[in-house]
């Protein structure tokens, strides 16, 4: 049975949701991209560009697109927000050898979307070093405004932190079927981002890996649709 | 089955004038034995003489098996004969390992009877991986194989020896094997041996089918210039007895929808308590599981009643079978996966519990019981709801008729033979232009073009992308002589780990656990029941009580691969409704269904309460004339009804479905939902349809366009979960993705998630490109029969015969009921997330008591 339109109008045109973190405002994107308006910051995760050629060169032929897919909506969330720095916050290339592989109009496009701002390169554990040819400062995590900015969430309860890593997705199970989509998941304190790479796939924050992460009150989670971003009740979700 | 194991005499005839048809030891043997060589049989040796290749199409009991394989015995028994390779003589084929193993048990007692020294061997996924490796070197002269290890044997540089003295290649079941994309890639191979042992012919054996011309075809080499198609000889054996067959009734009312038919199963049970042994055939496998429950819940006899079905761990089929054969069982019920020729005991009744869909496989199935000749093979229809009974009564006739579904004529698949050239490549280094000639050589590649078969190799070297090249990591390297081979040999690795066409769709393990220990995260529980479906694993929500092998289970949850689950106390499952039936209902049966609907001299031999039906609705609305599809429209508790009568299969009615809400939204009407079965398909909205039609603002012929197969079904598609398994299929197939293999991913939920991306990206970045293609031709015919939906769409031009009603018709219930038992569809997936985020926000504001509301049916 097909279902076509919501019967009861309510949460239409979400694109962004207000997300707080330690008093912070944000905005969370469908994307999943998250913007900083104090800052004038965009933040992404997990971008995983070349992930395509790095099956390729295991045999692999996957489609060579997913970097000019991922740096296309890059560069629409930059047009829509105009922000002054943009932070990459780690895995942004899928092995070190990657930016050797980039195309060069790829390469292009990543210069053009860093002319006038700053372009931070969080390191993460499948980028261990950035290539120069990618211009950008680098550096292994960053403070702002008391709250930082790393690729892998610290364990244990911490606070004061935007991550990415895990790839949080969210499986929801209503009315008999099943929907997985990648989601933000915080508890207010703390943020970790899906994410942002063609490729990428995710790992359910039902999952072991994020149980030292939040604790078991307050869990927010909200999931990328294709027309908004959706807070869904953390009872609604399920297991793989 | 073989009564005497007497030695034959290895005396010498002395030389006849004329060459005697048989030799003498296989006379003697046909003589010691009582029986005459039958005409078929002999007339299988006159083609062998020949060298012609063959189609035998018998019924069962006709002694196939026997005919294909008796010039080889004649051959291997007669003189010695000079070898140039490996001495493998004959290849046969099945398209199951375990008719494969069985035909060679059948084959081995005449030839020791007959005194006969020929080696014959299986190769299989079960054959020792040294036995294969040896077999490769030094093979038997009879092989009995299944098409992915003839795949297999040739990506390997010893295959020109291994193949080279080889004469004869058996079929067995090749109307099964060939209409399908295994059937392509056997044709490839088939082409490849005809190029490594040019003499070699070719023996198909088949069940009857409505037009042999297309395996005729398959058989030989299409080397004809123009588009002729060249033809095998043919070889036919009339049917036997006619089967007897009947339809069951019973006092109780016959149901509205539903097709487990547990209102008959007390005279199921009855049938089963009077005859030696039953099959009861169903069409799904969780069908099976429910009249299984059912069966032994009223089994007061404890008749030993088995269960079969793809699901099943093998040892428990392999238990089943054994159990079988011997006389043990007095019924077993069973999928598809007992349909194909194997003898496993003396069945004297098979049961078919809902419709069978389309006559062919009726018939096989008929045919598991009795399995002579000479004896009517005995079958009971027992119809799950009414439509059914019609359903029933159309396979029936076309039963006593002899009359078989069309196999559809296809053209090979470009993922199949993406995978092909590989293992061509694997081989040896191939010259371009040979191999298209041996590939033009396959009857469903016969009209393949130069352009898509180079596309095709530049894919498998690097993907065949247009804005972008893969070159330096290509799989395939340009020789000097213009020769095309492997750059590396972890290529032949990879594709030796991904060869076949059969992919399953993820499966899950079921394996039980007590109760207690299925809460702590580290359960790891007894033992394996059997593998389910993924999509049809996460469905359940926990606590879920459903039916499988054998068992009332309660799902407890699910881990990487596995689907943890306990014995549930309850007696009366949640009977999960799983995807339905498999198999489409046939054109052919539904033509002649239609025909049933529009002649009411038919109906006073229907089932009272059915013939009661159809008079009741040819009251209060029409029946259509055969050539017209039905179209009621009406109001019901404050939504507009459409419901169709196109007969033309649950795919295609689905794919309908989709295309005509998404016209019915443009045009205002505001859709809500759909639900489709085999017959009907029915849809509802807001908008006034009646109203609409009457003063012209909707036209019925304009919304029914077959214009609706281009932009709109282009612009769904983009969505559809179904293509995208279809794609991924193909990519599968292809070799773009790896095949999972035990131990190497975590769950078949990533991989999914995976070409999901891939698609996405393809088809916004390169929709021309060939994987594409491919998936769009798989679509037509496959999960979204849109093939036979654009027949149907051109066939009621100007046929659509509208009523508007004041209220529900009789016809409509059968479909209507069905909503709320399907699951939702793909297409509104944001709605199902908005609907999430609004029981969130009624949460926060304390307005919800709960956060699911019925899909369809709450008001507007």
């Amino acid at each position: 049975m097909g279902i076509l339109k919501p019967e009861r109008i309510g949460l239409d045109d979400f694109a962004d949701q207000p997300v707080s973190i330690c008093g912070k405002s944000f905005l969370a994107h469908k994307s999943g991209a998250l913007y900083w308006p104090a800052e004038r910051a965009l933040i992404v995760a997990d971008l995983h560009l070349e992930k395509g050629s790095a099956f390729a060169a295991r045999g692999q032929m996957l489609p060579p697109y997913d970097t000019r897919e991922t740096l296309m909506k890059l560069a629409a969330m930059i047009d829509h927000y105009n922000p002054e720095t943009v932070i990459a916050l780690g895995d942004s290339l899928h092995d070190p050898d990657g930016a050797a592989r980039m195309d060069r109009s790829d390469v292009e496009s990543l210069h053009m979307l860093q002319e006038d701002r700053d372009w931070i390169w969080i390191t993460g554990n499948h980028d261990p070093k950035i290539d120069r040819m990618l211009a950008g400062y680098v550096m292994p995590e960053i403070v702002v405004e008391g709250i930082s900015l790393r690729h892998e969430p610290r364990p244990g309860t911490v606070t004061h932190e935007i991550a990415g890593h895990f790839h949080p997705a969210a499986r929801l199970v209503m009315r008999g079927t099943s929907l997985r989509r990648p989601c933000f998941v915080g508890n207010g304190l703390r943020l970790v981002m899906p994410a942002f790479g063609a490729y990428t796939g995710g790992l359910n924050i039902l999952d072991l890996a994020f149980e030292p992460l939040f604790g078991l009150d307050g869990l927010a989670v909200w999931m990328l649709g294709h027309e908004g971003l959706y807070p869904v009740a953390p009872r609604l979700l399920r297991d793989d | 089955m073989l009564t005497t194991p007497k030695k034959a005499g290895r005396k010498r005839q002395p030389p006849a004038p004329k060459k005697p048809v048989l030799p003498p030891e296989i006379a003697a043997w046909f003589s010691r034995r009582g029986w005459q060589p039958r005409a078929h049989q002999l007339a299988l040796l006159d083609a062998a003489r020949q060298r012609q290749s063959t189609l035998l199409i018998a019924p069962t009991g006709a002694g196939k098996t026997l005919a294909g394989f008796l010039p080889s015995l004649v051959a291997l028994g007669g003189e010695k004969r000079p070898r140039s390779g490996a001495g493998l003589f004959t290849l046969y084929i099945s398209p199951l390992k375990a008719l494969a193993t069985d035909v060679e048990r059948n084959l081995i007692e005449p030839i020791a009877e007959m005194g006969l020294k020929i080696r014959t061997e299986t190769r299989t996924g079960d054959t020792s991986a040294a036995r294969r490796q040896r077999q490769r070197v030094k093979p038997p002269q009879i092989m009995l194989t299944t098409p992915e290890q003839i795949a297999l044997l040739l990506s390997h540089p010893d295959a020109p020896h291994l193949f080279a003295d080889l004469d004869t290649v058996i079929l067995d079941e090749l109307h099964a094997l060939a209409p399908s994309k295994r059937g392509d890639l056997l044709a490839l191979d088939l082409a490849r041996l005809r190029t490594l042992a040019p003499n070699m012919r070719t023996v198909g054996l088949s069940a009857t089918v409505a037009r042999p011309s297309e395996l005729r075809g398959y058989l030989v080499p299409q080397t004809a210039p123009d588009s002729m198609t060249l033809l095998s000889e043919l070889v036919t054996v009339e049917g036997g007895a006619k089967p007897e067959i009947s339809i069951l009734e019973v006092e109780d009312e016959i149901p509205w929808s539903g097709h487990t038919a547990r209102y008959a199963m007390q005279e199921v049970y009855d049938a089963i308590r009077a005859h030696k042994l039953t099959l009861v055939f169903v069409n799904a496998r969780l069908q099976a599981e429910v009249a299984f429950q059912e069966l032994w819940r009223i089994n007061d006899d404890n008749l030993p009643i088995g269960l079969h079905h793809g699901s099943l761990e093998a040892p428990q089929r392999r238990k089943v079978e054994a159990a079988m054969a011997a006389g043990k069982l007095r019924a077993v019920v069973a999928t598809s996966t007992l349909d194909l020729g194997i003898d496993w005991g003396d069945v004297d009744l098979v049961i078919h519990l809902g419709a069978p869909k389309g006559a062919s496989r009726f018939l096989q199935r008929i045919g598991r019981s009795n399995h002579r000749m000479d004896e009517p093979s005995r079958g009971l229809l027992v119809p799950g709801n009414r439509f059914e009974v019609l359903e029933c009564r159309a396979a029936q006739q076309a039963a006593e008729e002899g009359a078989q579904d069309a196999i559809l004529s296809r053209s090979g698949t470009l993922d199949v033979l993406a995978q092909h050239i590989l293992g061509m490549a694997c081989e040896a280094p191939f010259d371009p232009d040979l191999l298209f000639n041996e590939v033009r050589s396959a009857l469903p590649y016969a009209d393949l073009t130069r352009q898509q078969f180079d596309r095709a190799i530049e894919f498998v070297s690097t993907g065949g992308y247009a804005l972008k090249s893969y070159e330096r990591f290509a799989k395939l390297r340009r020789e000097p002589n213009g020769k095309l081979r492997v750059s590396n040999p972890r290529v032949a690795q990879q594709y030796r780990l991904n060869v076949g066409t059969i992919v399953d769709s993820p499966m899950l393990k079921v394996r039980l656990v007590s109760a207690r220990r299925a809460k702590s995260r580290t359960a790891i529980g007894g033992r394996v029941l059997g593998e389910v479906d993924e999509y049809f694993a996460e469905q359940l929500p926990p606590g879920a009580t459903f039916v499988f092998a054998g068992e009332v289970l309660r799902f407890e949850g699910m881990r990487d691969t596995e689907v943890f689950v306990s014995r549930a106390s309850s007696e009366d499952p949640m009977v999960p409704s799983y995807g339905g039936n498999k198999f489409p209902l046939s054109t052919h049966l539904a033509a002649r269904v239609r025909a049933m609907l529009a002649n009411p001299k038919d109906w006073p031999s229907l089932p009272p309460a059915v013939g009661q039906w159809l008079t009741l609705q040819s009251e209060r609305s029409v029946l259509p004339a055969t050539d017209e599809v039905l179209i009621e429209t009406f109001p019901r508790s404050g939504r507009h009804f459409l419901v169709a009568y196109p007969f033309e299969g649950r795919l295609a009615h689905q794919t309908l479905g989709m295309l005509l809400t998404r016209r019915l939204d443009r045009a205002g009407l505001h859709p809500l939902g759909f639900v489709a079965n085999d017959y009907a398909l029915g849809l509802w909205t807001q908008g006034d349809l009646t109203a609409h039609i009457a003063d012209g603002r909707l036209s019925l012929a304009d919304l029914f366009d077959e214009d609706m197969l281009g932009d709109d079904l282009d612009a769904w598609l983009a969505e559809s979960n179904l293509m995208k398994r279809t794609f991924r299929l193909a990519a599968v197939i292809a070799g773009l993705i790896e095949r999972r293999h035990p131990g190497k991913v975590k769950s078949g939920r990533q991989v999914t998630m995976s070409t999901d991306l891939i698609y996405d990206v393809l088809r916004r970045h390169d929709p021309g490109h060939l994987l594409l293609e491919a998936a769009w031709a798989d679509a037509a015919t496959g999960l979204l029969d849109i093939r036979r939906l654009g027949d149907f769409l051109a066939r009621i031009k100007n046929r659509i015969r509208h009523q508007s009603l004041s209220r529900v018709s009789p016809l409509s219930v059968p479909v209507l009921l069905e909503i709320g038992r399907e699951a939702v569809a793909g297409h509104a997936r944001d709605a199902l997330l908005r609907e999430a985020a609004e029981a969130l926000a009624e949460e926060a504001m304390g307005t919800s008591e709960n956060g699911h509301s019925e899909a369809g049916t709450h008001r507007t």
